[in-house]
């Protein structure tokens, strides 16, 4: 089984704060981190390579410096990891992101598993999983939370999609691609011997050229939505706070919730 | 490439007002001159906004020869769940009348599914002036590779201006699939929509970071303009039980339909009655509640109120509650009109799944706990105490 996880770099969203002062973001020491979803996606491609047998293979789109999650998926157990880094890339809303990826798994190819996290912390769209998908025709199973059975000679795998009010049950044929939500396992910790192997394992690079792509398709050319403004939104006004009996707090809120859902 | 960002040195004096706009700390200011880092940047033009000596430059895609002129109406794809229109819809048809009456054209509905008659008569009158409905058995469950497939057919026949979808599970694996197909800009979970009357552009804001920061997003040169829309941020559009309106049935032969992948069966989870996701009101427990069997409080408090069950991610891992009651970073996003936090400490991944909330009340013992920051009212003490005694101060009220 040849497996693809799609990874993204992001910021560290629980270390962003704003400045109540001047109402701007706090950046000073924010890390980047491998988008949490995404480890979900990479210890599921480690478990279905431990069952199944195969390769498996991560890749990611960004920055140079982007090799350290590289680094961090090879380190939990993932066979080989490829960056896609190009000047030509950036500014890249979800069409242009997911267009990159997919040419990069066609690239790959022989692939029979995609597997993204259910969205990233950053952005939070949940658009580029269905997007790759589309661009290379393949089906989708989005919100994962269980594979229950794969059937490598019908090349058929059974899934359970989590639903606002539940789960249902799909069966789909191979090659697909699934996005993945945290219920489906918990992700291991790197191993020193994966920790040693990802510091002096070898990751490819390619660009745009590499791809066979043109620059009029990629990144802010390519992309079809314009971001025109970005601003911090108002503070939430300052709360009541109350002490003391339980009784006078309760009496006091109820009046209060009143005046808002009535 | 000739970079698509650029400081003009001859223009820029170092103020450094572009690094503290810049959301990704992509600028710094070395010799008084502002220099981008691009492989942060993602051109987003925050810095262009900020800079009183026009010194930064974004040479933005130039248009397409597509005839945007040719585009019109405002489409609404109508979400059925298990047989039910979901109230996401009605939200966006509320949204859709005012978008439609800026541009002077029409509400249209596309409805997909089997046996639709009674949903065409709803819909008219929750205010569709046209209905565009695909009716087939094959349709009866939502799969997105069918649905997506017959819309982008549709889209391209008829040629509409706008395009909402809400912001579900099955509008957000659907609609990413057509904007690909039909190369078009889609804007994720939007909060506000409206029109730019002089460019007749549909301008999408929305949150990102975990709602630490809003961006106002267009699709200049392509059309439909897409956006998926939160759930419970819009009002649902009022019922008028004499509206009319015209249906145009499309009748659409089996190439539509996608072999590949097979609904076998819907599981439904039954923890409370309201999901989260379609709640007005939530009741949340965190660590403080001490144990998984005193969820039933919350619960209690939470039909009270009629609202639904949330949950930490401590609860979740501890394995008190299923996960599809996590709120969070890693579980949901939710905005509902009221959210109460029971033994909830306010840590930040937990903040960024409920900040947007309308009004946010907290219990809690530790008068320091993160989540008073946010709460619209904290109340400080024991919550075994002090649920019980809202149980029953609400059910007073909801007697009156």
């Amino acid at each position: 089984m040849k497996i693809v996880v799609c990874i993204k770099q992001v910021p560290d969203t629980t270390e962003v704060r704003i400045n109540p002062e001047t109402n701007t973001l706090i950046r000073e020491g924010v890390i980047s981190i491998i988008n949490p979803f995404d480890m979900y996606a990479i210890e599921e491609a480690v478990q279905l390579k431990e069952k199944f047998g195969g390769e498996t293979i991560v890749i990611t789109m960004g920055p140079p410096q982007a090799d350290v999650a590289l680094r961090e998926a090879l380190s939990m157990g993932i066979d080989q990891a490829i960056l896609l880094s190009d000047r030509a890339f950036a500014g890249s809303d979800t069409w242009a992101t997911s267009y990159v990826l997919a040419k990069a798994i066609e690239k790959i190819g022989g692939v029979d598993i995609v597997i993204c996290g259910k969205q990233a912390s950053d952005g939070d769209t949940a658009q580029v999983g269905p997007g790759i998908a589309t661009h290379i025709n393949l089906p989708q199973a989005t919100y994962i939370r269980k594979i229950d059975s794969v059937d490598l000679a019908k090349k058929n795998i059974r899934l359970e999609r989590l639903l606002e009010d539940g789960y249902e049950v799909l069966e789909v044929s191979m090659p697909l691609l699934i996005t993945v939500v945290k219920e489906i396992n918990t992700p291991r910790l790197p191993s020193l011997r994966g920790k040693m192997r990802a510091k002096s394992q070898a990751i490819t690079t390619w660009g745009h050229k590499d791809l066979g792509l043109k620059e009029e398709s990629l990144g802010l050319k390519g992309s079809p939505t314009q971001v025109v403004k970005i601003f911090t939104p108002p503070p939430r006004e300052k709360g009541m706070i109350l002490e003391g009996e339980p009784d006078a707090m309760v009496d006091k809120l109820v009046g209060e919730l009143k005046k808002h859902l009535i | 490439m000739s970079d698509s960002i650029k400081v003009i040195l001859e223009k820029c004096i170092g103020c450094s007002l572009c690094v503290k706009a810049c959301p990704f700390a992509a600028i710094t200011i070395k010799d008084k001159k502002a220099i981008i880092d691009l492989s942060k940047c993602n051109l987003c033009g925050a810095c262009k906004d900020a800079c009183k000596f026009n010194a930064i430059t974004i040479i933005k895609p130039q248009a397409t020869k597509v005839d945007l002129s040719a585009y019109k109406d405002v489409w609404v794809f109508v979400e059925v769940e298990r047989g039910k229109i979901n109230t996401v819809s009605y939200e966006l048809l509320g949204k859709a009348r005012e978008l439609a009456s800026d541009l002077r054209s029409k509400v249209v509905a596309v409805l997909l599914g089997h046996n639709l008659e009674e949903k065409i008569q709803n819909l008219f009158h929750r205010g569709a002036d046209k209905i565009v409905a695909v009716d087939k058995p094959e349709l009866d469950n939502f799969i997105s590779e069918n649905y997506a497939n017959i819309i982008s057919h549709l889209i391209k026949k008829h040629k509409p201006e706008v395009f909402l979808a809400g912001a579900t599970t099955c509008g957000r694996s659907l609609v990413s699939r057509i904007a690909v197909t039909i190369y078009t800009g889609l804007t994720a979970d939007c909060t506000g929509l409206h029109i730019d009357k002089e460019k007749r552009l549909l301008v999408q804001t929305r949150p990102a970071f975990g709602g630490n920061i809003m961006a106002q997003i267009t699709s200049p040169n392509h059309r439909p303009q897409m956006a998926t829309v939160r759930h419970k941020v819009m009002p649902e559009s009022v019922e008028d039980l004499k509206r009319k309106g015209e249906v145009v049935r499309e009748i659409l032969d089996g190439s539509f339909i996608d072999n590949r992948i097979k609904f076998v069966n819907f599981i439904q989870e039954e923890i409370s009655k309201v999901n989260l996701a379609d709640a007005d009101i939530i009741v949340s427990g965190g660590r403080g509640i001490a144990d998984a069997k005193n969820f039933k409080l919350i619960g209690e408090l939470a039909d009270v109120l009629g609202g639904a069950v949330g949950a930490s991610r401590a609860t979740v891992d501890a394995g008190w509650i299923p996960y599809s009651h996590q709120v969070g970073q890693t579980g949901r996003t939710v905005a509902p009109k009221l959210y109460v936090a029971c033994g909830i400490s306010g840590q930040i991944q937990h903040l960024v799944g409920m900040q947007s909330s309308k009004i946010i009340v907290a219990i809690n013992k530790d008068p320091d706990a993160p989540i008073f920051k946010v709460a619209n009212y904290g109340l400080v003490g024991d919550l075994f105490t002090i649920i019980p005694l809202l149980i029953k101060k609400f059910k007073e009220v909801k007697k009156v």
